[in-house]
This record gives C-alpha cells, sequence and structure tokens, in this order.
C-alpha cells in the first residue's frame, strides 16, 4: 500500500519536474535580448527546414481532403437535393476543424519529428557542448530560430492547407459532380465569416504551432545521447504533440463556440 | 543549397500563405464580394424577396446569365431593390421581360428567373425591370390554404344548414 503512493508520488514529481524544467528551459530559449539581425539567416534556414520542406505533403493531403469531403458532402447532400449548400459545407469543415488539426498532425510528423532527432544527435554528438566551450549559447544559436521557425511556419501552413482544401471541393463538386459555380461559393460567401471562422482557424493553428515546436524542440534536448533515448524521444514528439493537438482543439473549439 | 536559394524559397512560401489568405478572405468568407468582368447591371424591385442571397443566379429558361450583385431597401416605397448583373453574352433581353424569384428545389436556395418579353428593345445597363413576381413564402401559402380551406368548411356547414331548414 505505501509502495504504491509512494510510486504514486514520484510519478507526480517527476512530471512536475519535467514540466518545470520545459519551461525554464522553453522562457530561457525565447525571451532573450534581441541582438544584431544576423540571426535572420537561421531563421530563415529552419523555416526553410519546417515550412518550405513541407509543401508538399501539406498541398498534397489538402487536395485529397477537399476531394474527399467534396465527394462525401455532395453524397449526402443530394439525398435532400441541397448540393447547393456544399460549398458551405465544404468550406465550414476545411477552415474550422479539418485545416488546423489536419496541418498540425502532419506538421508534427513531418517537422517536429526532424527537429526532434536533429537536436538529439547535435546533443549525442556533444556539439551542443561544443557550442558552449566556443562561448556560443546554443539556445539562442539553435533552439531559438528552431522555435520562431515552427511558430511561424504552421499558421502559414494551414492557410495554404485550407486554400487548396477548399479548391480541391471545387475541383469535385463544381468541375465533375456539376453543383452551380455561383451558388457553391456564394453560399460558402454567405455562410463563412471572416472573423469567427477563419481567423479562429488561424488562432488555432498559431497554439497548436506552439505547442508542437515547443514540444519537439524540448524532446530533443532532453533526450538521452544515446541511439535509443532519440528514437524514444522522436516517438514522444510525435505522440504526445498529436494528442494534445486533438486535446486542446476541443478545448479551443468549445471556447470559441462558447463567444470567448 | 545556398543561403540566397533557401531565401527565395522562404519568400515564396510566405508569399503562397498571404495568396491563400486573400483567397480566403474574399472568395471564402464575407469580406467582399466577386467582381466580374465584362457585365452589365439592371435593376428590379420585388415586394418581398424571401430568402434571396447575394450572387444567387440568375436565369433565362433554366440557363444562367448572370447573378445577383447588391439587395438594398428602396426607403420611399419599402420595397427590396435588386441590383442584376448580367453577363455581356445575354445582352438580347427584352425590356419588357419579368423577374420572378423561384426556389431551387423545396429545401433549395433562391434564384431569379427571367421571363422574355416581345419587346424590340433590349435591356441596357442602369435598365430597371418593371414587372417582377416576389418570392413564394412558403408560411404565408400555407397560412392561405388553410384560411381558404377553412372558409370552405363554414360554407358547406352553411350550405348544409341552409338545406336542413330548407327540407
Amino acid at each position: 500500500m505505501i509502495a504504491f503512493v509512494q510510486r504514486v508520488g514520484r510519478l507526480g514529481l517527476s512530471i512536475c519536474t519535467e514540466l518545470g524544467s520545459a519551461s525554464f528551459f522553453l522562457s530561457k530559449s525565447v525571451w532573450r535580448k534581441p541582438r544584431s539581425g544576423q540571426k535572420l539567416h537561421l531563421l530563415a534556414h529552419t523555416l526553410f527546414n519546417s515550412g518550405v520542406l513541407s509543401l508538399p505533403i501539406i498541398i498534397v493531403s489538402a487536395l485529397f481532403i477537399g476531394m474527399v469531403v467534396g465527394l462525401q458532402g455532395f453524397n449526402i447532400l443530394n439525398k435532400f437535393s441541397v448540393t447547393s449548400e456544399l460549398g458551405q459545407m465544404v468550406a465550414l469543415s476545411v477552415v474550422r476543424e479539418l485545416g488546423p488539426v489536419v496541418t498540425a498532425l502532419l506538421f508534427a510528423g513531418r517537422a517536429g519529428s526532424a527537429l526532434t532527432a536533429e537536436i538529439g544527435l547535435m546533443k549525442a554528438t556533444e556539439q551542443l557542448d561544443a557550442m558552449e566551450m566556443m562561448g556560443v549559447d546554443p539556445l539562442g544559436r539553435i533552439m531559438l530560430p528552431r522555435l520562431l521557425g515552427g511558430f511561424i511556419s504552421l499558421p502559414l501552413l494551414t492557410i495554404i492547407f485550407c486554400a487548396i482544401a477548399i479548391w480541391g471541393g471545387d475541383l469535385i463538386g463544381v468541375r465533375w459532380l456539376g453543383v452551380d459555380a455561383g451558388a457553391f461559393w456564394s453560399n460558402m460567401q454567405s455562410s463563412v465569416d471572416f472573423r469567427l471562422d477563419v481567423i479562429n482557424g488561424i488562432i488555432k493553428s498559431a497554439v497548436f504551432g506552439v505547442v508542437i515546436t515547443s514540444m519537439a524542440v524540448y524532446q530533443g534536448a532532453s533526450a538521452i545521447p544515446t541511439a535509443e533515448g532519440i528514437s524514444h524521444a522522436t516517438t514522444r514528439t510525435v505522440v504526445y504533440s498529436s494528442l494534445i493537438v486533438l486535446g486542446l482543439d476541443f478545448v479551443l473549439t468549445a471556447m470559441m463556440m462558447g463567444g470567448w | 543549397m545556398g543561403q540566397k536559394s533557401i531565401e527565395t524559397f522562404v519568400g515564396f512560401f510566405i508569399l503562397l500563405a498571404l495568396a491563400g489568405l486573400v483567397m480566403l478572405a474574399f472568395q471564402v468568407s464575407n469580406l467582399t464580394t466577386y467582381q466580374g468582368k465584362d457585365t452589365y447591371d439592371v435593376s428590379a424591385q420585388f415586394d418581398n424577396i424571401g430568402d434571396l442571397k447575394i450572387r444567387a443566379p440568375v436565369t433565362v429558361a433554366g440557363v444562367k446569365v448572370g447573378q445577383v450583385a447588391a439587395i438594398s431597401l428602396d426607403p420611399k416605397n419599402y420595397r427590396a431593390t435588386v441590383t442584376l448583373r448580367l453577363n455581356r453574352s445575354a445582352n438580347n433581353i427584352p425590356t419588357d421581360s419579368s423577374a420572378s424569384i423561384l426556389t431551387a428545389g423545396l429545401l433549395g436556395s433562391n434564384y431569379i428567373s427571367l421571363a422574355p418579353g416581345f419587346a424590340d428593345q433590349f435591356l441596357k445597363a442602369g435598365d430597371s425591370i418593371s414587372e417582377t413576381h416576389s418570392a413564394i413564402i412558403l408560411e404565408q401559402m400555407i397560412g392561405q390554404l388553410l384560411f381558404s380551406v377553412n372558409k370552405d368548411k363554414t360554407a358547406d356547414t352553411d350550405s348544409s344548414t341552409d338545406d336542413a331548414s330548407k327540407s
């Protein structure tokens, strides 16, 4: 009995320690005195790695998701002969839910895991320690640009995802299945509100970006510096950030629907 | 890869995202209405437009020839002024044509149907269509139907009582 209580206590303490060290680490990386603009090229590099290189997977999956939502929606709406509402259905489901969530999940798998593995390997090969010996702060040189790159690139990717998915829905609904283009776009326009739907979706994706990138960078920096440790850290990044994204999505949606 | 090309790719990425945002703002959501080209505007006044929305299609014999550009309330006679944006290709619609608001299907959205008249002159930009038929409001129709059915029933009972008293 005592042993069980002891184990629960140890678990609780370790969770608190982990959370505390993670928040210290992340706040130390982000809140630092801004220095000369020479860091911009580091930011450009991470934007390229986590943003531009994620574009192909985002574009292809957005196209297919938009097309399948258009097809499914058409079949359901056709039963009630209200296929003119297809645009509204595609746009709302993509802009509100599918866009931010699917982009975040893909981003966690594509860019988050790469970040963790990269930083974990730097730690395992003692590059971070070497940097510190040379008087270069690894938090500012390695962590900060990667964090900022992730924060910036996920909302941008989400916007691209939404636009392409809606175009995919148009491709299937209007070009293939013959929904009237005017009704498709006019019903979409009259039902999608820019602030309530589009901006809220982008806010969601910004939150997801902060969560995923922080998780990836922290897991990489706290990985056990062995091959096995890095693989565990990479797995943890993808699993934890996917779960947190899905959970947070519900919380954020509830808050936004409650008129918050 | 060189620093220059990385910056170029990042620039393209950001521009692509901005283009997506512009599309979401102006094409998908209700920030503004789409401006077509090669069109001309005519107006029509309706007693009741029902659920007609901006950008609803305008058809002649079921073929789409334009869309609704604007809807406003005339402050003098309290009628709805609807601006129809017609395609240049449909420039031979007679001036005495009539416009009616119809519903696509039982639950579908409203659209405007133009029935061509017989005049020799054609509609030009800025003209107005004088003969219009309002949207059919389902609730009003049901109300009128119930009213007329009730009236028939009372008339029937009246006549039957009359018959009974006669006989």
